[in-house]
Order: C-alpha cells, then structure tokens, then sequence
C-alpha cells in the first residue's frame, strides 16, 4: 500500500530521515513515536506525496510518487485520509462543508446520504453548521477526522491527532480509530503519547514504528 | 478548458465557494473591468468615427474632377468651350458644367469678400467634372487638352483625396490599437489580481490538495471569480461609456465640432460586445496565471 525503499530525505544540506525501509500492508494499524522535531510530520509528508524523497523511492498503491503528476497524486489522496496536527480547515466554510470537502473536489459533492451518521458517529451532529474557528479543539480534531474518513479511504493518516485533546476525548478518537481499522483501513498515527499506543495495542494489534537518529525502527516490544 | 465554461454558469456553486470571498482583488477586477470598457467603448466610437470621415472625404471627392482654364481674357471663353467640347467626347465622363462666376465668387469668399468682382479679374475659368464610376483616362485626356485647350490644366483631386484617406484610415487604426492595448492592460491588471489572490490563498490551495482536489478544480474556483467580476464591471462600465457617447453633441449643433464622435445604426451594438471580450480576457488571464501559480505552489 505504501512502500519506503532506501527512503532519505534532507532539508537545508542535513538529513532529517534517513535509510528508512518499509511496507505499510493493508488494514495494518501503525503508530509513529519520536521526540519532536524527530521527523514524524515529515515522514507523514512523504506518505501522502506532499514531499519527495532526497534519495531512495517511495511507491503509493504500488506507483512510484516520482511518476505521478499533480493530478495524479490528487486522485492518489482521495485513496488516503489526512488528519493534520492543526486540521486545516477552510475557516470560511461551515462545518458540513468543510467535512464534505473531499466529495465535492471530486465531483461527489451530491453523495451526503452517510453525512448524518458521521456527523452523529464523531458527535457533532449538533454543530452542522458552525465554522471552524467556532470549534474546541476536541470538536476540530473529530471534524478532521470524518473529513478524512468521508470517502472512506484506504489509508488513514494521522498526526498527533489526540496533540490537543484531553484523556477522555483522546480515547473517544481512539476509539474511531480502532473501529476503522476493524472496517479494513490501514490507520498510521503519529503521536508521543505512549499512554494512547498502549491503550491501543490493547484492543488492536498495532505496531509502534519510533524514529531515532533519522531511522525508523520497529519498538512494538518495548511499549 | 471544455469543462470550464458549463461551469462558469453557475456563480455561486460548490466550486466558486471554496476559495473565500476576496474583497480587494474582486473588486479591483471589476473596477477595472468598468473603466478599461468605458475607455473601450470611446475608442471604438473613435474607430467608427474614423471610418466615417475616411468615406465622407473619400466619397466627397472620388468621381470629381475639375479642370483650371488660365489665359489672356480674350481666349479663356474660347478655351473653356473647347475643354467643354473635348469633355462632352471624352469617354467616362458623366457630366461637365463651367461654374458661374457666382459659384466662383462663393468660393473665394473666404479669402477676398464677397464683393469681389470676378468679371474684372483674370482668374482662371473652373470647369466641374462629374465621371461614371469606371472613370476616365485622365493621362489621355491631358494629351487632348494640351492640344485643344493648352491654358486648361485638369486636377483629378487625387492629391487632396490620398493624404486625407490616409489620415482618415490611421485614425481608425489608432482606435482599434486603443482597444487592444485596453484588452492587454485589462489582462494584465486582471492578472496581477489573481495572481494576489492565489498567493493570498495558498494556505486554501494546500487545504484542497490535501482533500484530493486537481488543479482543474482548483483554477475553475479562481476563474469563476475573475470571469463574472470582469464581465459584470465591463458591462458596467460599457453601459456608462454608451450613455457618456450618447450624451455628446450632436454633429449638427453648433458644439458638433467633433464631426460625429459616437456610433450610428448598427454600430451602437459593438460596445454590447465588450463584456463578453472582457470575460474572455479575464478567463485566459486567470486560467494561464492560476496554472502557473499552481505549479509554483507544487
């Protein structure tokens, strides 16, 4: 599903990640750990084509990123669902909109037969039609990720998803997590939250990739 | 570029909503837009004007003639009845009259009065041409006056009509140079906007790349925008620059001096023409600028 072969990536003459190996395979559930500033966001980036490799090749869905044109690599991430850190949200567009988002850039903006129940499964049925910037930080980060679920991707990628949520609601996110992975999808999740993994390895069989000295290693034993 | 314009109906759809509303750009477009169309629509009465006053001078003088007799008092009836008489041989010719000496008093009134007294003075005896169409020979008929009538010198008005043509034509040219480089300032400003727009944006581009939109889609959003800002602020402006047109004096007033600056007949339907030139330039301005902006924010 996404491959790194020989994976470095440099930024301003230094490399950030380096001589990274790996093959996400369908309906496996990661987790990403490291210090921050570690290279977690930006192993991420190059998941989802937003960077390319310095060296090495990085394939999504079995094609090498390098050969995908701008369009190309659209279409590739309406396979994929991004929660980023801080949401990234359209701020002057209300919630629904926002979470329809990738339905509508893909000429789908019609297909909103599911959009209640998502709505009342992350628990904002209520707040349909605020905006963004009306939101607490739990309430963005569940928007986040049923806008990533919308099209239900194969792939769902996830950065500190829980960074501003307290334990309740990191665990009611979890949770979402946990039931799309028994759906089939392949959830990465990049956090420093070790209480979260644990509480996910429990229920899930998840592994526990860290990056340490720009090299990602499998650390499942150790958590 | 096919999927583009469908889309353009439709102002306020999902695609024209996820690029935030841009107050100072779309109205920089629009205002713009009206004052480059109320230019434009001058500059087109200015073309038209032209062109009328190169067929006015132009009609005026083609198919005249006139022929100057200058001799001894005593030979210029003779002269004059033997030019007649070449004249009413001469194949071309349609009609010939010598002028009065009233006629000729008319015309040099501007210059020595009107009490001149014509009948004491040696001026030369003029002979008005009218030809058919086709024309005549006029190297043949200088030959055959040089023979019959050697004071007789004809004028075929060909070097008063040629300048006045010309500087009639290239003021219609400059019209029409006027209106392209209002098209080229208009696409240029329109550009810059959407080029402001697009940078202003790029947080909204990452969002709706990220979400899996193409640049297709992406631009359509901008161009949308930029399309209906232009047409609606030249449709404005248009309006404004037809009424400005219509409210000019006309020719026949004492304050007509511009000889009929504005549109006649038909002519009155060319500035309806100048919102939609003004969307299209607006359309290829923002689609060329959106696309290379979008490969620059790759």
């Amino acid at each position: 599903m996404i491959t790194f072969e020989k994976v470095a990536y440099n930024y301003g003459g230094a490399d950030l990640l380096s001589d990274i190996s790996l093959r996400l395979q369908p309906g496996s559930f990661h987790f990403l750990t490291g210090p921050s500033g570690a290279g977690k966001t930006t192993f991420l980036r190059l998941c989802y084509g937003e960077l390319l490799p310095s060296t090495g090749q990085i394939n999504l869905f079995d094609q090498n990123v390098r050969s995908l044109t701008r369009d190309d690599l659209a279409r590739t991430r309406r396979r994929m669902g991004i929660v980023h850190q801080d949401c990234q949200f359209l701020d002057h567009l209300p919630l629904t909109a926002n979470i329809m988002l990738p339905l509508t850039v893909s000429g789908r903006g019609s297909e909103t037969d599911d959009l209640a129940d998502l709505m009342t499964w992350v628990g904002l049925s209520h707040l349909t039609d605020a905006f963004p910037p009306q939101l607490s930080g739990g309430e963005r980060q569940r928007a986040a990720v049923a806008r990533a679920i919308i099209m239900s991707p194969d792939v769902i990628l996830a950065d500190e998803p829980t960074g501003n949520l307290d334990w309740e609601m990191s665990q009611r996110l979890l949770t979402l997590l946990v039931e799309l992975n028994k759906m089939g999808k392949t959830i990465l999740v990049a956090t420093h939250d070790l209480t979260l993994i644990r509480t996910a390895k429990a229920q899930v069989p998840a592994r526990v990739l860290r990056i340490k000295d720009q090299r990602v290693q499998l650390a499942g034993a150790d958590l | 570029m096919a999927g583009f314009l469908p889309d353009l109906a439709r102002f306020d759809g999902p695609t024209a909503r996820v690029v935030p509303p841009t107050g100072h750009t779309a109205s920089l477009t629009s205002f713009t837009s009206a004052v480059m169309a109320f230019l434009a629509v001058f500059a087109l009465a200015l073309s038209f004007a032209a062109g009328r006053l190169a067929d006015r001078w132009s009609d005026a003088l083609a198919n005249t003639a006139t022929i100057r007799v200058s001799a001894p008092s005593d030979q210029i009836e003779v002269q004059a009845r033997a030019v007649l008489d070449v004249l009413s041989t001469t194949p071309g010719i349609e009609s010939a009259r010598a002028l009065t000496d009233d006629e000729q008093r008319t015309l040099l009134a501007p210059w020595f009065g009107a009490d001149l007294p014509v009948e004491s003075l040696p001026i030369p005896r003029l002979i008005e041409i009218i030809s058919t169409p086709d024309g005549f020979d006029a190297t043949g008929l200088r030959l055959r006056l040089s023979a019959e009538a050697p004071g007789a010198v004809l004028d075929d008005h060909g070097r008063w009509r040629a300048p006045l043509v010309i500087a009639a034509g290239r003021l219609r040219l400059l019209g029409v140079l006027c209106i392209g480089l209002i098209g080229a300032t208009m696409a240029a400003m329109i550009t810059l906007a959407a080029n402001a727009a697009l940078a202003s944006n790029a947080q909204v581009i990452r969002v709706l790349r990220m979400v899996g939109a193409q640049d297709n889609y992406i631009a359509r959003a901008f161009v949308r925008r930029f399309t209906l800002r232009a047409f609606a602020g030249a449709a404005i402006g248009a309006a404004a620059g037809l009424i400005a047109v219509a409210l000019l004096p006309s020719p026949e007033t004492e304050g007509g001096f511009l000889t009929g600056l504005g549109f006649q007949g038909v002519e009155w339907l060319f500035p309806l023409l100048l919102p939609i030139i003004a969307g299209l330039v607006a359309f290829l301005a923002t689609r060329l600028a959106a696309f290379r902006k979008l490969r620059e924010l790759t």
